[in-house]
């Protein structure tokens, strides 16, 4: 049946054909029967990496965990189970996983295929370093297990691979235990970009998670104001010193808020946003000692809110997400915030934080700063970004394919030098001209 | 273990079996599931049981083999305290006029089959003085349709039977109710245009089981409300209103 499909940004919409097996056995069969397809998770990726050429294979129906090995601390699930699943059925047995991106709504499958990192990449690295296993339909219909140690090259393709070897469709990943549901969080305004830089690559040594929210309205001698927020998974000694008598097991509370609508595209402006702006960064500003957040709000703020991505308008939005070398970064992530603040396209969410290696051939993390800013799609976006894309390139820096939806093909060459090895192994594996999505297409996978 | 519950879920593979399975353990009872299809039932199974952490066990069971359902009951673990019927069969109504065959397989996967399972466990239950039984039949049973009549007539009978067995069980300490979902988003429904206001959800169905269950009360229910005055009207129209309506 053929379906207009669109990522979590709304941008692009494109028509394909959604085959949607209902278990692993069936993935052959729907692979077989065509070509330049490309499987799909959840639809969180933003642009267009799981959106077919011809066909999409939707995995969701593959949601079946399958083991808990509480001994090894692993958990082997089908492709089509959500983080947020892993969460409400393990956290209440004290694990947690290791590594998790922004939002609970991602599948297993999305999470390998885009070597997702944390706010503790930096000392924990992405998902990637702790998948154990995987299974994989190859593009010619044989099912194969790669690991670290098994098909290891194969292994290394996958891991952020954006589909583009095969469907994934069972992962074996590692888990952490944790005593409690809560994160101790500390909270540091900073005045300028040079602070929050600073307190950020100060706060790698001590603390597990870290992350910078930036004021994207702030010019001048306040351009990348923000806010650092630093978190500790919390003890039961954190518990009974910091709010005695709270349950250690919080639960994962349904969105109480949505958009049921889209906000008009001019809703969001400089004035909107820059006054919220100036209410959060007071309100940091004003957070003293330590204080606790439930797993759900600290890690997943926007799951809070249900479909937020319409609050852009009917138009979309991008997410330029950019990782740039720790040395050129502080100017190159300047000049970026300059650029957007002067271009009045209010960014109502901008994020900064450090990363270290990625684990696959064309993983996004690499040792530096990445900035993550969301852009409402109008007529100037596609040059605002192609000039943030040049800045970005010039800075030896590269984009995060699971946000790209705009990017040119001289873009992700200059940034991902590992492509070459990424295409032989497509080629070894007859992932060519079979394995294609429009984002493949678009940058010439 | 001794204060463990344990529920039997029949047509365990389903969407709704599953979605049940998985609402009682997570309430921390052991489930054992039944179901025809040896490799999708273990799937399930291993599902709620990495899920939730409790004890789960497969049976397999064909509902068209009526002569094994003993077999099938002696094998369990443990005579659970509730058991729960999902088991049916959508079938296809033009497929089922043009084939016997056909007609009585539906008729037999909704009706007979399921009604002399739950008989068998309603003596079970019955000899040990206490259970409780939900039966899932349709909104289809309450009026035969052109579209659907061959299906409707089973779930028909199973209602009948339902209703026939909480009367006789009341006094012997055995609670028998009967669910009706209404549409629901499922494999049995995957392409057909639903309206939104009354199409369920699995999990849906599953919590309007399980509380029904905790309730302990003999009755029958519609997992939404809204198809009480839907079916209430769709019954009470006079048949020549209801020749000339296409549903």
């Amino acid at each position: 049946m053929m379906t207009d499909l669109c990522g979590w940004g709304r941008y692009p919409r494109l028509a394909s054909d959604l085959l949607e097996p209902r278990r692993a056995e069936e993935v052959r069969q729907v692979q077989a029967a065509r070509t330049g397809w490309v499987a799909r998770g959840n639809g969180r990726a933003y642009g267009d990496a799981a959106i077919g050429l011809e066909a999409t294979i939707g995995l969701r129906a593959l949601d079946r965990m399958r083991h808990l090995d509480e001994a090894a601390g692993t958990l082997t699930a089908e492709a089509g189970v959500t983080l947020g699943e892993v969460i409400d059925a393990l956290l209440p047995r004290g694990w947690f996983v290791p590594a998790v991106p922004g939002t609970q709504y991602v599948t297993l499958g999305g999470m390998v295929a885009s070597d997702v990192h944390g706010k503790n990449h930096h000392a924990t690295g992405g998902f990637g370093a702790h998948v154990r296993a995987l299974t994989l339909v190859l593009p010619g219909g044989e099912v194969v297990r790669c690991s670290p140690q098994e098909k290891a090259a194969l292994f290394r393709a996958t891991i952020g691979g954006q589909g583009l070897t095969g469907s994934i469709t069972e992962v074996t990943f590692g888990l952490m235990r944790v005593e409690t549901g809560w994160i101790r969080q500390r909270t540091i305004a900073t005045p300028d970009l040079a602070t929050t830089i600073r307190v950020l690559a100060e706060a790698e040594a001590e603390a597990t998670y870290s992350v910078a929210w930036i004021d994207s309205v702030a010019r001048g001698a306040r351009l990348g104001r923000g806010a650092v927020f630093l978190g500790e998974h919390a003890t039961r000694a954190d518990l009974a010193e910091l709010a005695p008598g709270t349950d250690p097991r919080p639960r994962h509370r349904p969105a109480r808020l949505g958009m049921s609508f889209d906000l008009p595209g001019f809703t969001l402006n400089r004035l909107s946003v820059g006054a919220f702006n100036e209410l959060y960064w007071r309100k940091a500003a004003a957070t003293r000692g330590p204080q606790l957040s439930a797993w759900s709000s600290y890690f997943f703020p926007l799951d809070g809110i249900t479909d937020w991505n319409r609050m852009y308008g009917p138009r979309g939005f991008v997410q330029h997400q950019c990782v740039i070398p720790a040395p050129v970064a502080q100017d190159a992530v300047a000049e970026i915030l300059r650029r957007v603040a002067a271009a009045g396209t209010a960014s109502f969410l901008a994020v900064l934080k450090s990363l270290a290696h990625g684990h696959g051939l064309l993983s996004f993390p690499m040792p530096g700063l990445t900035l993550a800013l969301d852009i409402r799609m109008t007529e100037e976006t596609p040059a605002l970004l192609a000039g943030l894309d040049r800045l970005v390139v010039e800075a030896g820096g590269r984009l995060y394919l699971a946000k790209d939806a705009c990017q040119s093909p001289a873009t992700f060459e200059a940034g991902y030098p590992a492509l070459g090895a990424f295409r032989a192994i497509r080629r070894e594996i007859g992932a060519e001209g079979r394995v294609t999505s429009r984002l493949s297409a678009r940058l010439g996978i | 273990m001794a204060d463990t519950k344990t529920v039997l879920v029949l047509g365990g593979t389903s969407d709704i079996g599953r979605a049940t399975a998985l609402r009682y353990a997570e309430a921390g009872w052991a489930v054992q599931l039944a179901a025809r299809d040896a490799a999708e039932g273990e799937r399930v199974r291993a599902d709620i049981a990495t899920r939730t952490g409790v004890p789960v066990t497969l049976h397999r069971l064909d509902i068209l083999d009526t002569a094994g359902f003993g077999a099938v009951l002696d094998g369990l673990p443990a005579l659970p305290d509730t058991a729960v019927c999902v088991i049916g069969l959508l079938g296809e109504q033009a497929r089922s006029e043009a084939d016997p065959a056909e007609a009585a397989r539906v008729m037999r996967s909704n009706f007979e089959g399921p009604a002399l399972l739950l008989e068998a466990l309603a003596a079970r239950f019955a000899a040990r003085g206490r259970g409780t039984l939900v039966g899932v039949s349709s909104v289809a049973g309450d009026r035969g349709r052109a579209s659907n009549y061959v299906y409707g007539a089973a779930k028909a009978g199973l209602t009948a039977y339902l209703a026939g067995m909480r009367h006789r069980l009341a006094r012997l300490g055995v609670t028998v109710i009967t669910v009706k979902p209404g549409f629901v988003r499922t494999r049995m429904t995957a392409g057909m245009p639903l309206p939104g206001p009354v199409t369920a959800a699995p999990r849906e169905v599953a919590e309007a089981i399980f509380r029904a269950d905790a309730r302990g009360r003999p009755r029958s229910l519609y997992v939404r409300r809204v198809w009480w005055p839907i079916m209430t009207l769709i019954r009470l129209l006079p048949e020549p209103v209801f020749l000339r309506t296409r549903l």
